[in-house]
């Protein structure tokens, strides 16, 4: 019964979503009309109905009802709770669900709430949700029924994949999701301003909360996958350029550009064009990054149900959004009145610049991406990897870190570079100070070198626009602008010192043994059996002394799930403020010793230290510029209440 | 921007989309292909998996005999079910050496005594080195070699009994 009704809201749902976008396609001509009345509440209900089913789905998981196809082969009886509840998500068919529930409660809200917009504009935004909508409602309706029963209810579930049972990981995907509804979000804005040809500041204000949301969401989806793969992988890296990592970072260099961008646009009414480009972009990147994950047609360490049926669906749906939106920006961009001008050595340059730069990265790697792609279209296997990627990226990366360390001390408009000489000199020698000290001290490769002086060079830069100002005065906003900058500082520090200062260590060693790894002292105490509630493990119990101090205890397992059988390692780490020990165990080798596999990793920990500042830089300006928004509004809402109150005396 | 370049956004996920589609519409193949076929085979030398065969060497496969390279492990189920054809192979004239991936005596001993041994010689290949060397992605998998360590061609997967005559004849080939 629960899982008709949920199939049901879905199917009302979907319903709602032909009408709101048949209405706000109508109201295009007759704005006061019927159906153009019926856009905004359809919207609501809408995304009400969506996140009822949503909510069937997870009490379905909750009580395992094993007579729901979904839960038979994604849950279990014996998985804790909440990894329960993270198995309705952990699937094609649930994130399917999640995805479209997010986005029609994201539809919802905009129809509650957005009234700055033309009426036009926003019906032509929410009818775009609703295209976009209507899409995703057909995949899970005809080809993806999470609600779907089994003939005969199944006797127990078939478990979740032991690799994903992990608290990080259940909370992953929907943080990506949440970062990708947003960039729909933008997109639709994006094709709605098109459609209506209003392009214009209040536009982006518009548009420029949404995208920080979701490019709060994806930072942060980002950063925790990466340290998922980093500690639960066991292979020691955090960043692999496989396809899937790709397929989420693509969307965040999009959405960097467009916050950018879009902010231009909010303050100078400049790059109209270019920022109704990168919303498509953004967007697409998102449902590019779908595809490749879901289709299969690449190869990656993340092993997702792969099924080439839905990879056609979920093509078909990219060509139809993407397409139709590149065919409207073809068609209507021209006739988009140009921004305003601005010189080359002002903030809107710079940023233009930053744009450019972020825009070659996404470009190098959506073409490392879909390179495998074209070359087996010839019949050619190859795997591009850290080598393309890594010198690639930084000959575009370096410039960018280089003036975004300067950009924001720049003017609007129009400014001299004179005036910011001091500064910049000040940032540029610490980079050269750093890169020649790196440089004399050790044989380290070029690539951390360079990212190492950039990373303190941009650490110092990133608070100049704070200099000669009263703190407690500097907006919301551009503290989060600051503290973002810093974050980027502080992930690339940690990744340049990483990948120059790592030690490695592969052992063979008796209980009772020791072995060394950069400063660390490992004994090996004792290796023991033990049991969790869905595995059996091996775990080495390890004492590792840092520079002759104190012992911290580790203790890396080999574990065994049964349900359904699987081998993984769970690596431990000994986390200090300079960096992390990170051991893994092996098999017992035929005399008896244990493998281990140490590595001692310097400033690791900033990597991921650095994403969350990012993240937290994100979440003040969007406050900022919410409180700001709600500030004009209650002006606006006072300054009407005064002239109607004046008019009545 | 002039008018043109507003297309060319669009022009490129034409490409994307078309590329994709076509991708989408072949056959996934999961099978990786050595690059080493017509090369000599890199130098190596593989102490014995077991006791009652010798290991492998390069020298052994540039004795001037062309053999049949047979990559597998006992721990490969596969493995189990080209067995017998393994046998027909060396009972029809071919001469068969193999590398055990990954595996231990005792292993490879029980592996032997249930379904035959067809090899003349057994190299331990503990870490896949000799393996990954020839170009070999998994187990199992039979290379023809020719009597100077070059290897002619490649079987990717387990040997059912169509494929005997073809490795045979590839055998063949590779003594002229």
């Amino acid at each position: 019964m629960i899982a008709e009704l949920g199939l049901a809201a879905l199917w009302i749902a979907a319903a709602l979503a032909v009408l709101q976008l048949i209405g706000g396609a109508l109201a295009q001509r007759d704005p006061g009309g019927e159906l153009a009345k019926l856009v905004r509440p359809a919207a609501i209900v809408q995304g009400l109905l969506a996140a009822f089913a949503f909510l069937m789905l997870l009490y379905l998981f909750a009580v395992t009802d094993l007579s729901v196809k979904l839960v038979a082969t994604n849950s279990h009886s014996a998985k804790p709770m909440v990894f329960k509840l993270a198995g309705a998500w952990g699937n094609h068919e649930g994130s399917m669900l999640l995805w479209v529930t997010v986005m029609s409660m994201a539809g919802a809200l905009i129809a509650l709430v957005e009234r700055r917009l033309p009426e036009r504009t926003i019906l032509a935004t929410l009818a775009a949700q609703a295209f976009v909508g209507i899409g995703f409602y057909a995949f899970i309706l005809l080809s993806s029924n999470p609600f779907e029963r089994l003939p005969q209810p199944a006797l127990e579930g078939n478990g979740l994949n032991p690799l994903l049972q992990d608290i990080g990981l259940a909370f992953h995907p929907p943080t990506l999701y949440f970062g990708y509804v947003g960039l729909s979000v933008a997109f639709s804005f994006a094709v709605g301003a098109l459609l209506t040809r209003q392009v214009n500041p209040d536009f982006a204000r518009v548009m420029r909360p949404w995208v920080l949301g979701a490019w709060i969401f994806l930072t942060l989806g980002i950063t925790a996958g990466s340290y998922w793969a980093y500690y639960e992988l066991g292979w020691g890296g955090w960043w692999f350029w496989d396809p899937v990592e790709n397929a989420s970072l693509m969307p965040w260099l999009a959405a960097t550009a467009l916050l950018h961008s879009v902010s231009v646009l909010a303050a100078r009414d400049a790059l109209r064009a270019w920022t109704i480009m990168l919303g498509v972009v953004a967007f697409s990147m998102s449902m590019l990054g779908t595809f490749l994950v879901r289709s299969g047609i690449l190869t990656s360490v993340h092993a997702f149900a792969v099924d080439p049926e839905r990879g056609t669906f979920i093509l078909v749906l990219l060509a139809l959004y993407i397409g139709g939106a590149l065919l409207l920006f073809a068609l209507r961009a021209g006739t988009v009145a140009e921004g305003e001008r601005f010189s080359v050595t002002s903030r809107e340059g710079a940023l233009v610049f930053n744009n450019v730069m972020l825009s070659a990265i996404l470009g190098i790697v959506l073409l490392g991406t879909l390179y495998p792609l074209l070359t087996e279209a010839f019949d050619v296997r190859v795997s591009v990897g850290p080598p393309y990627f890594n010198p690639v990226g930084a000959i575009f990366a370096i410039p960018m870190l280089m003036v975004m360390a300067i950009g924001p001390l720049m003017r609007w408009r129009n400014d001299r570079f004179d005036r910011i000489k001091l500064p910049v000199w000040i940032v540029f020698a610490i980079m050269a100070a750093v890169f020649l000290l790196v440089l004399v001290l050790g044989s380290y490769g070029w690539l951390p070198i360079l990212g190492l002086a950039a990373s303190i060079g941009l650490a110092v830069g990133s608070f100049l626009p704070l200099r000669g100002r009263n703190l407690l005065r500097v907006p919301t906003a551009t503290w989060g602008m600051v503290i973002a900058h810093f974050g980027i500082a502080v992930a690339l520090f940690g990744m340049a010192s990483e990948s120059a200062f790592s030690e490695e260590h592969l052992a063979a060693v008796d209980v009772g043994e020791s072995t060394k790894v950069g400063p660390w002292t490992i004994v090996l105490d004792d290796v023991a059996p033990v049991a969790g509630p869905n595995w059996t493990a091996i775990e080495g119990r390890l004492s590792a002394q840092y520079d002759g101090g104190t012992a911290i205890e580790l203790r890396p397992q080999s574990r065994n799930f049964w349900a359904p059988p699987q081998e993984t390692t769970e690596s431990e780490l000994a986390t200090r403020w300079n960096g992390q020990l990170y051991a893994v165990i092996g098999n017992q080798s035929g005399d008896g010793r244990w493998q281990l596999r140490l590595w001692w990793k310097p400033f690791v920990t900033f990597i991921w230290y650095g994403g969350v500042l990012v993240a937290l830089g994100g979440l003040l300006a969007l406050i900022g510029r919410l409180r700001t928004d709600l500030k004009r509004r209650f002006a606006k809402a006072r300054s009407i209440e005064r002239r109607s109150s004046g008019e009545a005396e | 921007m002039n008018r043109l370049s507003f297309w060319i956004p669009l022009a490129i996920f034409v490409a994307f989309v078309g590329l994709a589609a076509y991708q989408l519409t072949q056959p996934k193949d999961d099978f990786v292909a050595s690059t080493m076929i017509g090369k000599s085979i890199p130098d190596f030398d593989l102490r014995p998996a077991v006791e009652e065969r010798p290991g492998l060497s390069i020298a052994n496969l540039k004795d001037g005999k062309p053999k049949l390279l047979n990559i597998w492990a006992s721990w490969c189920v596969p493995c189990i079910s080209e067995a017998p054809y393994l046998e027909a192979l060396r009972r029809q004239g071919a001469e068969i050496v193999s590398v055990a991936i990954r595996d231990r005596p005792a292993d490879v001993e029980r592996f032997l005594g249930n379904y035959g041994n067809p090899y003349s010689r057994i190299g331990a290949d503990d870490l896949s080195e000799v393996q990954f060397g020839i170009g070999s992605s998994g187990v199992p998998e039979t290379f023809v070699v020719n009597g100077n360590g070059v290897i002619t061609y490649q079987h990717i997967g387990d040997i059912r009994a169509e494929h005997v005559p073809i490795l045979l004849q590839k055998l063949a080939e590779a003594r002229q």
